[in-house]
């Protein structure tokens, strides 16, 4: 345990010196923040009111927590894993008295903390100013809402993990990485909320996990479900969580057996 | 005399080495054929997602910024076209971060080709054809869908569009690429013009703000791409922050970019000091 507390804080060390960094993708995250914004609020001025269950100003609170959550999420992932997989390098991962899954996992938790702060709250500010937030002003959506985030960005690194894992079987993953994050991005309501989309996409994304990597967090934190509606999200996000642990459970131990490195 | 013919002799080894370089790397891309098709199909279904983006907000609403469907289609594939082929030449200039890292550009610098021009064939992206061939597709939908009443101008303004919209995303590859000189970890400020172009591009520019539409019509000239030479196809007018008679600027706009971005460029090699590579 105190072995991935540890992963876990000199991953946060790690993330924290790249502060450049921090601040570039701060700015393209509001950059987009304002783009997005603009059409959404376009749309529902033009439907007269509302689309989808969101007004004007709800939309533009969706849009700006997505912007702010979609870098502590890791709603981008990345293919660590999998050049670690083809370089050779898992060889030594493996060898190590930790859990390959929980040590990975602890170090995007690290990753994860430090982001939220310097990628989350200039979105957040500059949408207070922009367009206005409507956000709740009780404590019930943001206790459930840590949770469901916590949820979303295991969900999140669950799913890449997978995705990189397939390198144990082909050669170059980008193809497959890349399908999975054009998917991701368009059915977790990351670019238009989900309730937006034509009733069979609806129902196609509903039956997919996405929809509890970023939907979930954000509908939650601000304060659009009740709590009995939140804690069904929260548990579908629970259900998610055990069929892609159990998915990556599976694929490291078959990967490994496949694995060969050479000259290890 | 002679040292012309010398001159012509290193030209002709030099299109002789683009050209080997080029087949050799389209040779190296298509070697896996699983990993090339779940490539160019990750390509095809990006684009596509592009596209139900735009179908998911249109599918509420009559019309979106003053566009029914098909002709915001008109605006889509035109950026779509714009932005693959900017991408597919100069798209690489995004990763020029870790090229700098690595100690990658030392070998670049060393061989006698214009750096840009290596960077152009050396990851000559086969895969990036899937999102033109989808943009393609797009435009022949969008033409079939929408009334154009043609004349002369309109057919040359059809036809230089795409070039200027590829041109406009190759200048801003260029400049992203140029500035990740200063910002080597902060390459995402880039991405906020390249990629956030991309999306103003393929919207109605009417559904901005006012200042973003001026922004990206006479800062980063993202709407000149797409939906400034649409509106004058169609006959519209245009919002306040991007009149119709802005419909032909894409081409003037860039090649003053270019000249920007080039000159930026120039600066960025200038003041690159190596890795110790």
């Amino acid at each position: 345990m105190n072995a991935y507390w540890e992963l876990t804080k000199s991953s946060f060390r790690r993330h924290s010196t790249y502060r450049l960094a921090a601040v570039s993708g701060a700015f393209t995250n509001s950059v987009f923040g304002l783009i997005r914004a603009s059409l959404l609020l376009s749309a529902i001025s033009t439907a007269g009111g509302s689309i989808g269950g969101y007004s004007a100003v709800e939309a533009a609170t969706y849009v700006w927590l997505g912007q702010a959550l979609l870098t502590p999420l890791g709603l981008f992932g990345s293919a660590e894993i999998a050049e670690r997989v083809k370089s050779g390098d898992i060889a030594v991962d493996l060898t190590r008295s930790v859990n390959l899954t929980a040590s990975y996992w602890a170090q995007d938790l690290g990753r994860a903390a430090f982001d939220v702060l310097p990628r989350g709250l200039p979105p957040l500010v500059i949408g207070a100013i922009v367009t206005g937030l409507s956000l709740p002003t009780t404590a019930g959506p943001y206790a459930l809402g840590f949770i469901s985030i916590i949820a979303a960005m295991t969900l999140n690194f669950l799913g890449f993990f997978i995705i990189n894992l397939l390198a144990f079987w082909v050669v170059e993953i980008r193809g497959y990485w890349m399908l999975y994050l054009v998917l991701m991005n368009l059915l977790s309501g990351f670019l238009v909320p989900v309730s937006w989309f034509p009733q069979w996409m609806l129902d196609f994304a509903r039956a997919t996990p996405f929809p509890s990597m970023l939907q979930t967090p954000v509908d939650i934190l601000a304060g659009r479900t009740d709590v009995v509606e939140s804690l069904a999200l929260v548990g579908t996000q629970l259900l998610w969580l055990a069929v892609l642990l159990t998915g990556a459970h599976l694929m490291v131990r078959f990967g490994s057996r496949k694995l060969v490195v050479q000259g290890g | 005399m002679a040292e012309i013919e010398a001159l012509d002799s290193t030209w002709v080894t030099n299109a002789k080495l683009l050209r080997l370089l080029i087949s050799a790397r389209l040779r190296s891309q298509t070697a896996y054929r699983g990993s090339f098709a779940a490539d160019v199909a990750g390509q095809v279904v990006l684009a596509l997602t592009e596209f139900v983006e735009l179908y998911a907000i249109l599918h509420n609403i009559p019309t979106f910024g003053g566009l029914t469907f098909a002709q915001a289609l008109l605006v889509f594939a035109f950026a779509s076209i714009g932005f693959s082929i900017g991408d597919l030449l100069l798209g690489e200039t995004d990763s020029m971060s870790d090229a700098i890292r690595m100690g990658k550009l030392e070998v670049l610098l060393t061989r006698p080709l214009p750096v840009l021009l290596q960077l152009m064939t050396s990851d000559f992206q086969l895969r990036r054809v899937g999102r033109l061939a989808f943009a393609l597709l797009a435009m022949a939908a969008a033409l079939f869908l929408t009334d154009i009443d043609w004349d002369p101008g309109k057919v040359v303004l059809f036809i230089i569009t795409p070039l200027a919209g590829a041109a406009i995303f190759g200048a801003l590859f260029v400049g992203a690429g140029a500035s990740q000189f200063w910002l080597v970890d902060g390459r995402q400020f880039g991405n906020a013009f390249t990629y956030g172009g991309r999306y103003v591009a393929s919207m109605p520019g009417a559904a901005l703000f006012l200042p973003m539409q001026v922004f990206f019509t006479f800062v980063v000239p993202a709407t000149l791409v797409a939906y400034a030479p649409s509106l004058v196809l169609l006959e519209l007018e245009g919002p306040a922050g991007i009149p119709s008679w802005t419909g032909w600027l894409g081409l003037p706009a860039a090649v003053v970019l270019w000249g920007l971005m080039l000159l930026l460029w120039r600066a960025a090699i200038k003041k690159y000091t190596g890795a110790g590579g």
